[in-house]
């Protein structure tokens, strides 16, 4: 196992949304601080440090996790996906994305790439989720413009297949 | 069901009015939003951490910052001596000592105000070094309540006021002795609206550079407005407005009124840059956020009704006593005096006096929220209207229908002096009822009671003003001393509309961004005017104070965007329509009467062919400015400038139009309380609209969604806590609790469309209705339920546990 000292600045590497990157970064440094302010991926937002709102979801191997409870060491060589990873690289939307943008899913955004994200993990293992488990996922982060019905509909929609049209 | 009724609009295109999806999405959808914190700053830029006190109220004895300043990285460490030495105490609204810098000095008046700034090369260094600060206090007996802060004996938060409450000042309109003396009955009730905020998902952000060559700062900060909060902020760095530069970043995480409340960082950050010759950035914690950023201020209602046997209300009076906290930050007393005009709500009554007071006790300072007094006064209102049908042994119903203001008497003339544009209240109220809504209603609660559950109905009537009279807090001084200070009315609106030689349309406008997607509407509002698509229009909203056009009532807030910089960039648009139809008529031979924009072009009407593609209208502008019509100015850049006749100053009976618009709500509601564990259950929903027309009704309904569930929020679930002695009790997300999904009941939202004469599109404001009227209508369901009077939000279990217990 990799040991790090607690004054040391070491190098941390790890793919970011399919490219490697990489960065120093004392050993106590978030990992949303490394993703926003080292690497320059400021799409993963912090709207709390303390585990509760949701805004700062990455996925961890394809695995949804609070990156501001994670260190950045501990994304050393493992995959992480970010909001910046979801549109095709000439900018098209994804579905997801796109069902977000016609339910009005979203105001201000500070919320929007948190939920994006666990919900790009939660589709993936459960495409066909019931509007309950849509509304469980979803409890796991706060949202204060939406009222958040926008979103749960967004979700039906593209989980339905059919993100094109308002239900 | 969309219930429309004719638009005034006089829409030329299908740009305006229809439910298209927003421009600003597809950025934010892709991590490519530009928060504040999301920009890049100088290098070389510094990183501010802010030490804050664990006391109610103390002195400060001594700040020892020896060994901080020995740590590394370290570059100042700034106290409330430095900022005394170098800044002015905020103006306040209010001739009154209550005096506030950036930085506590000499004593403490709240858990969480800022008492030392440590400046260092990271964050994380500056917090390191932060404790190693060594803050001795002397602790004060502290008074958080507000009753008992308006006691004598009470411990003094600004000594030299002599009182902790501060004003006082009362209202007549009408005959309201006469109405008492008229009554069949009195009705008298006391209601408690609680400190809660809307805690937008981003905190406060500030980068401040200061530029020692001319004196000046200039400042990134996620402000909100309004920017009549920019000349305190330049005041207290003593510079003229012109050397603080305030820029406002292209997105914002959410505002909800909330970052007003970042003026007092952009000065302490601005001081900071200018201590250590160094940029300096300093971006809140939520920690931060929910003890210190900003709370709505709680109020204590004392309202009577002077009431006939049928309900008729024909008089009210109101005590109302609002806790502003430790300081009366400007623009405050905004909520108290906001809704001066329509203290009457949404009901016919002549004759209402109102005594408005105000208290300061140790706690975070009181400011702008989302409904900005609404929720305060309709709480009130709302619960004594439910309060006369049950003492009355009427309908509930009944009686807010009796009370409202017909719809014949529109244009109408409150007591308090506000002018209600228009509407048809009976007719919202009626449609909303309407379809077996309320029959569904009955029947639930019939079914559920029927099974021995406790469940209420209950209804709310509000009326929402929209673009506040810059004049309204002038109502809080005399009529005298109003005249000395010199008249205050109005509230301006800009937005500029600019066309470059190929045709392109850019736009900006005097609003900060925030999520409700102003980008689209302006786009919808100028293509509508120029026949072109919205996706073809540029919209930035990054409001810089050195270059944009701006007044005094700059900002979003109040919502002010509909019926004000809407209205301005409809008038922009229009008047460069009339520049290019000038200058196509004359390349068409044709007379500017037979010019119509469509499609890209512009192009006779009479004649569709004959035509020419916008962009070369345009390019004629600039390039051949020679050939323009005779008389016409070249350029085609123009700012609209909106400023409403109605928005008039006080009277010198202090009757006063404290907005231009007034919308209309009407809300009802079904609620489930259970027996055991007092846990409310909203069983069902209907919110009624009427804004006025819709410029973009799929972001109107999601306007009313997200109020919806901070109405929601305040009625079941926030409270900031503090107790006896000052601490605070709800520091983190886990003991504030922000409603997730599970909260939040499904709504059914109906929309009626009365437009206002007004303004010339017809819109009212409307975003912050839910916020006024869910708490209230809430708060009425529950008494109902529970057959009680007296219902204190948030309605908690624990709270109803108490209110019960005792019952059979
Ligand atoms: S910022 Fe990570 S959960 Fe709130
Ligand atoms: S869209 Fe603003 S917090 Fe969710």
């Amino acid at each position: 196992m990799r040991r790090v000292n607690k004054d040391e600045r070491t190098r941390i590497s790890f793919t970011l949304n399919g490219r490697a990157v990489s960065g120093e970064a004392e050993s106590r440094m978030l990992l949303t601080d490394f993703l926003r302010h080292v690497i320059g991926a400021t799409g993963t937002h912090v709207g709390c440090e303390h585990g509760v709102c949701g805004c700062c979801t990455v996925l961890i191997d394809g695995v949804a996790a609070r990156s501001c409870l994670t260190l950045a060491v501990q994304a050393e060589g493992r995959a992480v996906t970010t909001v910046e990873g979801l549109a095709a690289p000439d900018g098209a939307l994804n579905a997801l994305q796109q069902a977000f943008q016609r339910h009005h899913a979203l105001q201000c955004g500070f919320c929007t790439p948190g939920i994006l994200m666990s919900f790009t993990d939660y589709l993936a293992r459960n495409p066909h989720p019931t509007e309950d488990e849509i509304r469980d996922v979803l409890s796991g982060h706060l949202c204060r413009c939406t009222g958040y019905a926008g979103i749960v509909a967004a979700v039906r929609a593209v989980s339905a297949g059919n993100s094109k049209q308002p239900s | 069901m969309n219930v429309r009724s004719q638009s005034s609009g006089d829409f030329l295109s299908q740009a305006l009015g229809i439910p298209l999806v927003r421009k600003e999405d597809p950025a934010l959808l892709s991590g490519r939003g530009r928060y504040a914190d999301d920009l890049p700053v100088a290098s070389g830029t510094l990183h501010a951490h802010v030490i804050r006190s664990p006391h109610a109220h103390a002195k400060i004895l001594k700040i020892d910052a020896a060994a901080a300043l020995a740590l590394p990285g370290v570059a100042a460490v700034i106290t409330g001596e430095d900022v005394r030495q170098l800044t002015d105490p905020f103006l306040i609204a209010l001739k009154a000592p209550v005096h506030q810098w950036s930085l506590a000095v000499e004593q403490v008046r709240y858990v969480g105000e800022a008492v030392a700034l440590v400046v260092a090369e990271s964050r994380y260094v500056a917090e390191d070094a932060a404790e190693l600060v060594q803050v001795d206090y002397d602790p004060m007996e502290a008074v958080t309540d507000p009753l008992a802060a308006c006691d004598k004996s009470a411990p003094l938060l600004h000594p030299a006021c002599k009182t902790n409450e501060i004003s006082v000042r009362k209202f007549a309109y009408g005959d309201t002795a006469a109405a008492f003396a008229a009554a069949d009955r009195v009705i008298a009730l006391t209601v408690d609206y609680p400190r809660l905020s809307f805690t937008p998902m981003e905190c406060y952000v500030v980068v401040a550079e200061y530029r020692p060559h001319d004196g000046s700062y200039d400042v990134l900060a996620n402000f909100q407005g309004p920017f009549s909060t920019h000349p305190v902020m330049a005041k207290a760095l003593r510079v003229p407005g012109t050397r603080l530069r305030l820029r406002i970043p292209p997105d914002s995480g959410g505002s909800f009124g909330i970052k007003l409340s970042v003026s007092p960082y952009v000065v302490l950050a601005a001081i900071a840059a200018k201590i250590t010759g160094r940029p300096v950035k300093w971006v809140e914690d939520r920690a931060e956020h929910l003890a210190a950023a900003s709370s709505g201020p709680n109020r204590i209602t004392r309202i009577e009704a002077a009431a006939t046997l049928d309900g008729r209300i024909l008089g009210l009076r109101l005590d109302q006593l609002e806790d502003y906290g430790a300081f009366l930050r400007a623009p405050m007393p905004g909520p108290l005096y906001r809704m001066q005009g329509s203290v009457t709500g949404a009901y016919d009554i002549p004759n209402v006096e109102v005594t408005n007071r105000i208290v300061l006790t140790n706690k975070m300072p009181a400011s702008l929220i989302r409904g900005f007094g609404g929720p305060q006064l309709y709480l009130a209102i709302e619960r004594l209207v439910q309060r006369i049908a049950v003492e009355l042994g009427l309908d509930h119903l009944d009686v807010i229908r009796r009370n409202l203001i017909p719809a014949e008497k529109f244009p109408y003339r409150t007591a308090a002096g506000a002018l209600y544009d228009s509407g048809d209240y009976a007719r919202a109220v009626a449609t909303a009822i309407g379809d077996g809504r309320l029959d569904d209603l009955k029947r639930r609660r019939d079914t559920a009671r029927a099974a021995g559950k406790l469940y209420g109905i209950g209804f709310a009537a509000v009326v929402e003003p929209g673009m506040s009279n810059m004049g309204y807090l002038s109502t809080l001084l005399t009529a005298d001393a109003r005249e000395r200070a010199g008249p205050k009315n109005g509230a301006v609106s800009m937005a500029t509309v600019n066309i470059d030689p190929l045709g392109g349309v850019s736009v900006s406008a005097d609003v900060t961004v925030q999520g409700q997607g102003h980008q689209t509407v302006l786009s919808q509002i100028v293509a509508d005017r120029l026949g072109l698509d919205p996706a073809d229009i540029k919209v930035t909203l990054e409001l810089d104070t050195a270059k944009d056009a701006w007044s005094i009532a700059a900002g979003t807030y109040s919502c002010r965007f509909s019926p004000g910089t809407a209205v301005a960039a409809h008038i922009a648009a229009t008047r460069i329509r009339g520049r290019l139809a000038g200058i196509a008529a004359n390349q068409l031979n044709v007379l500017p009467d037979d010019i119509e924009f469509a499609d890209g072009q512009v192009r006779s009407r009479s004649n569709p062919d004959n035509a020419l593609p916008f962009g070369r209208v345009a390019g004629t502008a600039h390039w051949s400015p020679v050939m323009l019509p005779d008389g016409m100015a070249p350029g085609l850049s123009e700012t609209g400038v909106w400023s409403p006749p109605e928005l008039e100053p006080p009277t010198s009976d202090d009757r006063i139009n404290t907005s231009l618009t007034y919308g209309f709500i009407f809300d009802m509601c079904g609620v489930e309380v259970d027996p055991v564990t007092f846990s409310v259950r909203v069983d069902r929903y209907v919110s009624m609209h009427d804004a006025g027309t819709l410029l973009n009704p799929l972001i109107a309904d999601g306007q009313v969604h997200g109020a919806f569930a901070q109405g929601i929020a305040a009625a079941l679930y926030e409270e900031f806590v503090y107790d006896e002695n000052g601490n605070f009790l709800s520091g983190s997300f886990a003991d504030y609790l922000v409603p997730t999904v599970s909260e939040i009941p499904p709504l059914e939202i109906l929309h009626q469309e009365t437009p206002s004469p007004l303004t010339p599109l017809g819109a009212k404001g409307m975003a912050e209705g839910n916020c006024m009227s869910t708490p209230a209508c809430i708060a009425n369901a529950v008494a109902d339920a529970l057959g009680v009077k007296d219902v204190s939000l948030p309605l908690t279990p624990l709270r109803l546990h108490a209110l019960m217990a005792g019952k059979p």
